[in-house]
């Protein structure tokens, strides 16, 4: 049975009230961009595109098992926020990990490894699509099991704020995580310890089959929930990067600055079913929805038109910029397949620090028991 | 040297990494402000104040990935759990994070953090708050299992936990915080996988950890007093990782292995132990390897039955007896 819902594109209600549309554009998060940054963010957004649609052809042809949550659709609020951390800020999201891995400077050929389980890969192969992580580059994964990395973002929160650190923790999660009890907890303390925690809900309308409508009693807005732990909230649409900056920038400054959580629900919508192997993925939503969002919401054609009447870029300039793309996930591809398994003997690493390190800690007592 | 108690020896090995250490933290309910429900963080609130001392609502879930999330990043968390059983609402953070991001990060992230509190039956108060999870937690590669039977040990196993690098579970016991013991005054440390014979015997090995292990020393008395029995008490400590040189050298010596265990006899720690003796102590054993566990229910809450269901001294003697 095909759904019949209409989809937010923008927020059906915000905690401001506020009913018209801003030049986003105008926004101080977005006033001073310069070009080469706006085409920056049309070339990550590709970037993960044209990864996913490669990784997305390997997994079709069996090169590949695991789950392979896609994020396309998506993409634009990956960019956005990485475009907004200031160094000192961290991330954390979900399962649906691959663009937030590759926004924050994560490289194709070790995702894409990961992905084929190769040891090349980002976590050495031993975590697959769902476990992307980059503590460099303040990305902390990557987490499989729905809703259990909030909290981890409340610890992020936490020590940024113990060790004085002027940053925030952005803690993503989709509009099904929500329902977790959990984060419940977290947006309570959040607020009772006054912990610089942004928690962006990445609202797709779609937890795996069961549409928003289906699974949570509060109309409108999820983000709305937050009144009831006295944190801050609102809503964005997603589709346009100028939006998302505008709305995002503005609460991790406050986060930062006055140590208060936030919640932001941001409407977005993704294209591929839950994973690629949800064989439902055009029945709980009628394929015309998804037409419509790729005709008029696609975060990357928006962006596109934008730049090009901004005259910051050409056609043949996106063209180029898209021919790289796709040129860098097929290399990435051949560079995952060229690459070799992990060894048997690594089973039994990375699991203690201190064996690892081969510390007096590691080397007293038997700390694993296969034969 | 001092004689303190169980729970003095864990306030002092808190007190003196808080004074060392400034990532750490202690976290949990009714830590700070009460003095901990079962005191042993009494006065830590008023030295250090409340940025190291933390009172939590009740949301083990949430704190406990708190902890983690922390963890990650550098900070040293000691986070109590009133129980142990209240983890049950937290496990997802204790599991599939604490024990698992290391390794699904390739090495990338380590966990330093102290998860402790009691994990004991024998108190009176029904299953829910006497389950002792030490067999289901060391199940989890990734994890650390400590389990300490006296003061001296369990501020030395407590000061090595909290300068792990990884995630260890501290399982205390409320019937042994008021116990006393020898306790040399300032920092020491105990390392994790090295197991202590407690007394020294010729005919059977009395294999325990945690309270059990005093089970085993009066058992080990009465013996010696009764029937002429010199049993050796060998204290796992740790449970993960696991002393098995102490286990098999005590076996190869007195050819008969009692095992005694507060845990549950089924996929229990007792369990672990016998496999062990089986794989590699075959050829010394003179005899079958025997367990006195808990009785394989729920908790029970009446007090004289609750006494039946957990080992006691002359349960083992029957038991050792039955060897022979």
């Amino acid at each position: 049975m095909a759904s019949s819902l209409s989809l937010p594109t923008k927020p059906k209600e915000s905690a401001s009230g506020a009913s018209e549309t801003p030049d986003w554009s105008a926004d101080r998060f977005n006033a001073s961009l310069k070009p080469a940054e706006k085409i920056g963010f049309l070339r990550e957004m590709l970037r993960i595109r044209r990864f996913e649609q490669q990784a997305l052809k390997h997994y079709n042809n069996g090169s590949m098992g695991g789950f392979l949550h896609l994020y396309i659709g998506q993409e634009s609020v990956a960019v956005g926020t990485a475009s907004l951390m200031n160094g000192h800020d961290e991330i954390i999201t979900a399962y649906r990990d691959h663009g937030h891995a590759l926004a924050v400077g994560m490289g194709m050929n070790e995702c894409m490894a990961e992905l084929f389980g190769k040891a090349t890969g980002c976590s050495k192969g031993k975590g697959g699509s769902m476990h992307f992580f980059a503590p460099d580059k303040h990305y902390w994964g990557g987490h499989g099991i729905v809703g259990g990395q909030v909290p981890l973002g409340l610890g992020l929160a936490f020590a940024l704020k113990y060790k004085g650190i002027k940053g925030c923790a952005v803690a993503f999660l989709g509009d099904g995580a929500v329902n977790q009890g959990v984060v419940s907890e977290t947006l309570n303390m959040a607020a009772l310890f006054e912990l610089p925690l942004v928690i962006v809900i990445e609202n797709n309308g779609y937890s795996m089959g069961t549409s928003l409508a289906r699974s949570s009693a509060v109309n409108g807005s999820l983000a709305k929930r937050a009144e009831g732990f006295c944190v801050d909230w609102s809503t964005c649409g997603g589709f346009d990067l100028y939006e998302l900056r505008a709305n995002l920038g503005a609460v991790m400054e406050k986060a930062r600055t006055e140590f208060l959580p936030h919640v932001l629900e941001v409407a977005t919508y993704r294209y591929y079913g839950h994973s690629v192997a949800d064989a439902n993925a055009k029945k709980y939503r009628s394929p015309e929805e998804i037409e419509r969002y790729k005709a008029d919401f696609d975060p990357i054609n928006l962006w596109e038109k934008q730049l090009l009447s901004e005259n910051v870029i050409t056609r043949e300039a996106i063209d180029a910029i898209d021919a790289e793309a796709k040129a860098e996930a097929a290399a990435a591809a051949d560079f995952a397949i060229e690459s070799p398994f992990p060894t048997p003997g690594s089973i039994f690493e990375d699991i203690y620090h201190e064996v690892d390190h081969q510390t007096e800690a590691g080397r007293t007592g038997r700390h694993f028991f296969s034969e | 040297m001092p004689v303190i108690t169980y729970r003095q020896a864990l306030h002092d090995a808190f007190a003196e990494e808080l004074a060392r250490d400034e990532n750490v933290f202690l976290m949990g309910e009714e830590v700070a402000q009460y003095n901990g429900a079962y005191k042993v963080t009494e006065g830590l609130w008023k030295q250090f104040g409340d940025k190291r001392v933390i009172d939590t609502p009740i949301s083990e879930a949430a704190f406990l990935g708190l902890g983690v999330g922390a963890a990650m990043m550098g900070l040293r968390p000691v986070v109590e759990l009133m129980f142990w059983s209240f983890a049950y609402v937290g496990l997802d953070q204790i599991i599939n994070n604490a024990g698992c991001i290391r390794y699904m990060s390739g090495g990338l992230i380590n966990v330093p953090m102290v998860i402790r509190g009691p994990a004991n039956g024998g108190t009176n108060v029904g299953a829910t708050h006497s389950h002792t999870p030490e067999n289901f937690l060391a199940n989890t590669p990734g994890l650390k299992v400590v389990c300490p039977a006296t003061p001296y040990d369990a501020k030395g196993l407590m000061i090595s936990s909290i300068r792990d690098n990884d995630t260890v579970c501290f399982m205390e016991n409320t019937l042994l915080y008021g116990d006393l013991g020898e306790v040399p005054e300032g920092s020491y440390t105990i390392p994790l996988g090295v197991a202590d014979v407690k007394r020294e015997g010729l005919d059977v090995s009395l294999i325990a950890h945690g309270r059990a292990v005093l089970t085993c020393l009066a058992a080990a008395e009465i013996l010696a007093a009764e029937h002429g029995i010199e049993a050796e008490v060998v204290d796992l400590r740790s449970i993960r990782p696991l002393d098995e040189e102490t286990i098999l050298n005590s076996v190869a010596k007195t050819h008969r292995a009692v095992l005694v265990d507060e845990n549950k006899p089924f996929c229990g720690v007792s369990s672990q132990i016998a496999a062990l003796l089986a794989e590699q102590a075959f050829d010394d054993l003179d005899a079958p390897v025997l367990r006195v566990t808990a009785l394989d229910a729920p908790a029970i809450y009446s007090m004289p039955l609750e006494k039946l269901q957990l080992p006691d001294a002359q349960a083992v003697v029957a038991k050792v007896l039955s060897s022979f």
